[in-house]
């Protein structure tokens, strides 16, 4: 069974190395702020004993003062899981970096979120709708939509 | 006598070529049509019917569906297809890949405004005479994603319908029923454009 690890163990380990970053932990989650999501990302990712080499999933979530998007990461070799999460709070122009670059799984699922939240990812290779089609109006799972 | 011998290649060449040579001889004549009798029969009568009569009943005892099943009614469709409510009984066991072959649409499921220009097209690529059989509640009216945002509330905004069959989703005893509606619809048309 994959081991989910606590959130405020990892910010401790992260709070070392990119002070400052970590908005909020939980046994469950591990919220970052959005302009260091990246780089922690990639430090997730790449830092022995973590290794989160595989993106299970991305998701959002709209609280209405802000956007959510939900990173659900797998070492496939530690067999352990983490949920990575950050905030923007901009409702106009929503944006956060991309993960592309780390995950190539990443791709379509940004795609998504873009279509039916209007969350940009930037830096992402093929920024476009996905699901609806061009010349929709509005993002369907926003909850001021209708 | 050893195995070796029984069994070797050469044995068995010899033993087809035997079996080749005997059937041969046995084939000389043509086997006589059990039904030869027919054609004098056949002469001696004269059977009447209207161009209209014969060419509906052309039309309706083979409809060959055209495949466009975008969501999960087609589970029903391919159970009255399967072997237990056999659609083949009346002459529809293919299910045409090819719209050019097809004249009959079953629409099997949610129709997305994604996927409706996709509809039209495989409905304008088959060849008239045709039909639609609207199945099941999202095919009629959207059924339950009727005010959604990407769902198109029934087939008929994109393509006529002929017939509808209720159903979230309809019984294959619903289809054929709705099928054999349809050959009513199809037995009442006339080659010179009026209802008979």
């Amino acid at each position: 069974m994959t081991l989910a690890l606590s959130g405020k163990e990892i910010a401790k380990q992260i709070e070392k190395k990119f002070p400052g970053s970590v908005a909020e932990s939980t046994a469950d989650s591990l919220l970052v702020k959005a302009e260091s999501l990246l780089e922690i990302a990639g430090y997730l990712k790449e830092t022995p004993g973590l290794d989160f080499d595989y993106l299970t999933a991305i998701t959002a979530v709209d609280y209405i003062d802000c956007f959510e998007v939900v990173y659900q990461l797998t070492s496939l070799e530690h067999n352990h899981s983490l949920v990575l999460k950050s905030r923007c709070y901009n409702r106009d122009n929503p944006t956060l970096p991309s993960v592309v670059s780390l995950w190539r799984g990443a791709d379509f699922q940004e795609r998504e979120i873009y279509d039916l939240f209007g969350i940009s990812f930037e830096g992402h290779p093929n920024l476009k709708r996905i699901v609806l089609w061009d010349g929709f109006q509005g993002h369907p799972l926003r909850k001021d939509f209708l | 006598m050893e195995v070796g011998e029984v069994y070797s290649s050469r044995q068995l060449d010899k033993d087809e070529g035997k079996q080749i040579n005997e059937l041969i001889a046995r084939s000389q004549k043509p086997i006589p049509d059990p039904d030869e009798w027919l054609d004098e029969e056949i002469k001696r009568n004269i059977l009447l019917t209207t161009v209209d009569a014969i060419l509906d009943w052309g039309r309706r005892a083979s409809l060959w569906p055209a495949v466009a099943f975008p969501a999960c009614c087609a589970f029903e469709f391919i159970a009255t297809e399967a072997s237990r409510f056999d659609l083949s009984r009346f002459g529809m066991e293919f299910i045409r890949a090819s719209p050019r072959q097809a004249d009959l649409m079953i629409t099997a499921g949610t129709l997305t405004w994604k996927m409706a220009p996709q509809i039209k097209r495989i409905y304008d690529q088959m060849a008239e005479p045709k039909w639609v059989i609207a199945m099941g509640a999202c095919a009629i009216s959207g059924g339950i994603f009727r005010s959604s945002y990407s769902v198109v509330p029934g087939y008929n905004r994109i393509i006529p319908v002929d017939v509808y069959v209720p159903g979230c989703p309809p019984r294959p005893e619903a289809l054929i029923y709705g099928i054999r509606m349809l050959y009513q619809k199809i037995d009442k048309t006339s080659l010179f454009g009026e209802d008979k």
